[in-house]
């Protein structure tokens, strides 16, 4: 009988030990909801090693489009999100979902079209006014159409032109970013593209930026924690650790010393 | 999360019942890019089919082999072909079919063709060869000979149609690489449903994936009553 004892005080202790380290394991894991650009641009590839080296967490990243990641966010399927569209990340910190944003960084987006530029935006004074031209051309625009940030920001520079963008060469494809460029440059239309994927796939293309810089084609990202009053059993402590090395001197400096092909990508933007 | 499942399959009736727009065109892009795939395809494939069973030439063995193994390559691989054909830089750039419902329909009838040679061959091959002499000695020209045959085996062709349909009409490689998923154009039900999913947007997923469901189960039946009166012929 005593022995029938000892043998279940062993399996209890034995299940709490391995409980224990399993929540060990946990606590050291940090899921990170981010966009395909963060990602594809190797910018993440770049910060998780040197963010991992100095705090011991490790960060699993699912990089999908912004409107997705707001989404994994908001049902608690992840600890924290990274993404770069200002006014669907304001609605999910005024829903409840979201706090404590930072604007960690930024990079921009640029017009791409064939390297004749068919539709003359070159001078144009604004994107709003590039975009008009390119619908009263009849040349393609090829719209990313998955609901990404850069979606998003398609979609609000016609509203700011007060173009539709149902005119007979608008093509909503419904691709990621790389897709997206290479579409359009089989067609020969014009696109928006986030400086990044753009500077990765130049090899590739037979375009150029046709109309680049000004304040509407600003792209900041931010980086959102979740509310621990909604999903108490998520890794706060981790991401909050991730969002604080984030905005560090040290953090930023980094995301400034990242280059692909010997660009620098993304401007650290966080004021303290 | 049940209550969730719930509101979706909802929500994926509702689309499906009030002819949302959207989810209509898709569905008749569908349609239209795989029934014309199918036509056109159709008749040259019968009559290889035909030739193959009633003819000997050097390389007929390898000809048979070669249909049924294409009928088994994946369709990301044909779509592969396909748009390295169609790209600018490719042999048949200038057409500009790429991204195209054009580009879609080739594809397809790529996908189509291998399963209907060899289905109609093999239906052809289960035919006496006397009843074609018979045909021919009754007076009957070498097309309405054609056409007596094919009457005959009217059940197992039928049945070939439907197998090429239902291949292409749900295959989703080749109609994304070639097609391009552009809305109203090339968007059909297999990169909807794709594109839907990876948004996290499931309710138009569901409903597109319910008519698929219901197109399967349909040609399905279809199947079985047919193989059902497909009467074993004596000899």
């Amino acid at each position: 009988m005593l022995k029938m004892k000892q043998l279940l005080g062993f399996v209890v202790a034995a299940g709490m030990l391995f409980n224990i380290s399993a929540y060990a394991q946990d606590a050291k894991v940090i899921k990170l909801a981010t966009t395909t650009s963060t990602e594809n641009s190797g910018l993440l590839g770049y910060l998780l090693p040197k963010f991992e080296a100095d705090t011991g967490y490790q960060v699993q990243v699912i990089a999908t489009g912004t409107g997705k990641a707001l989404k994994l966010g908001s049902q608690g399927d992840v600890d924290l999100v990274m993404t770069h569209a200002p006014n669907a990340e304001a609605k999910f910190v005024n829903d409840g979902f979201g706090v404590e944003p930072r604007g960690i960084m930024e990079n921009d987006f640029v017009v791409l079209g064939p390297k004749n530029d068919p539709a003359k935006i070159r001078d144009s004074k604004s994107a709003e006014e590039a975009f008009t031209k390119i619908a009263k051309s009849g040349v393609a625009f090829i719209s990313r159409g998955d609901d990404s940030g850069t979606n998003k920001k398609e979609l609000l520079i016609w509203k700011a032109a007060d173009v539709k963008p149902d005119f007979a060469g608008y093509k909503a494809v419904g691709q990621g970013m790389g897709k997206t460029l290479l579409m359009a440059n089989e067609m020969q239309g014009y696109t928006l593209s986030d400086r990044g994927t753009y500077i990765a796939y130049k090899g590739k293309l037979d375009m150029q930026i046709d109309f680049d810089g000004g304040k509407t084609l600003a792209n900041p990202y931010q980086v959102i924690l979740i509310n621990s009053a909604k999903y108490p059993d998520l890794n706060h402590k981790g991401a909050r650790a991730f969002s604080d090395w984030l905005i560090s001197d040290k953090g930023q400096q980094l995301i400034n010393d990242f280059k692909v092909q010997g660009q620098q990508l993304f401007k650290a933007t966080y004021h303290k | 999360m049940t209550e969730g499942w719930l509101a979706l399959i909802q929500q994926a009736f509702g689309l499906l019942f009030s002819l949302d727009p959207d989810v209509w065109s898709i569905i008749s892009v569908s349609f239209s890019v795989s029934f014309a795939a199918l036509l056109i395809t159709l008749l040259p494939s019968l009559i290889i089919g035909f030739i193959l069973a009633f003819s000997h030439f050097r390389g007929h063995w390898i000809a048979i082999n070669l249909v049924q193994t294409l009928q088994s390559v994946p369709t990301v691989v044909i779509g592969l072909l396909v748009y390295l054909l169609l790209t600018r830089n490719g042999a048949f750039g200038n057409l500009h079919w790429l991204f195209t419902q054009k580009g879609m329909i080739v594809g397809q009838m790529m996908i189509c063709a291998p399963v209907l040679v060899a289905m109609s061959h093999a239906a052809f091959t289960s035919v006496d060869k006397r009843a074609w002499e018979t045909c021919r000695t009754l007076g009957a020209s070498w097309l309405g000979a054609v056409w007596v045959i094919c009457r005959e085996l009217r059940v197992p062709l039928l049945m070939a149609i439907i197998a090429a349909f239902s291949r292409i009409v749900t295959e989703v490689g080749c109609s994304m690489m070639v097609g391009g998923n552009i809305a109203e154009v090339t968007r059909n039900i297999p990169t909807a449903i794709a594109l839907e999913t990876s948004k996290g947007d499931f309710a138009q997923a569901i409903a597109l994936g319910l008519v698929l469901l219901i197109l399967s189960l349909i040609l399905n039946f279809l199947l079985g009553a047919l193989r059902g009166a497909a009467q074993p012929r004596s000899h």
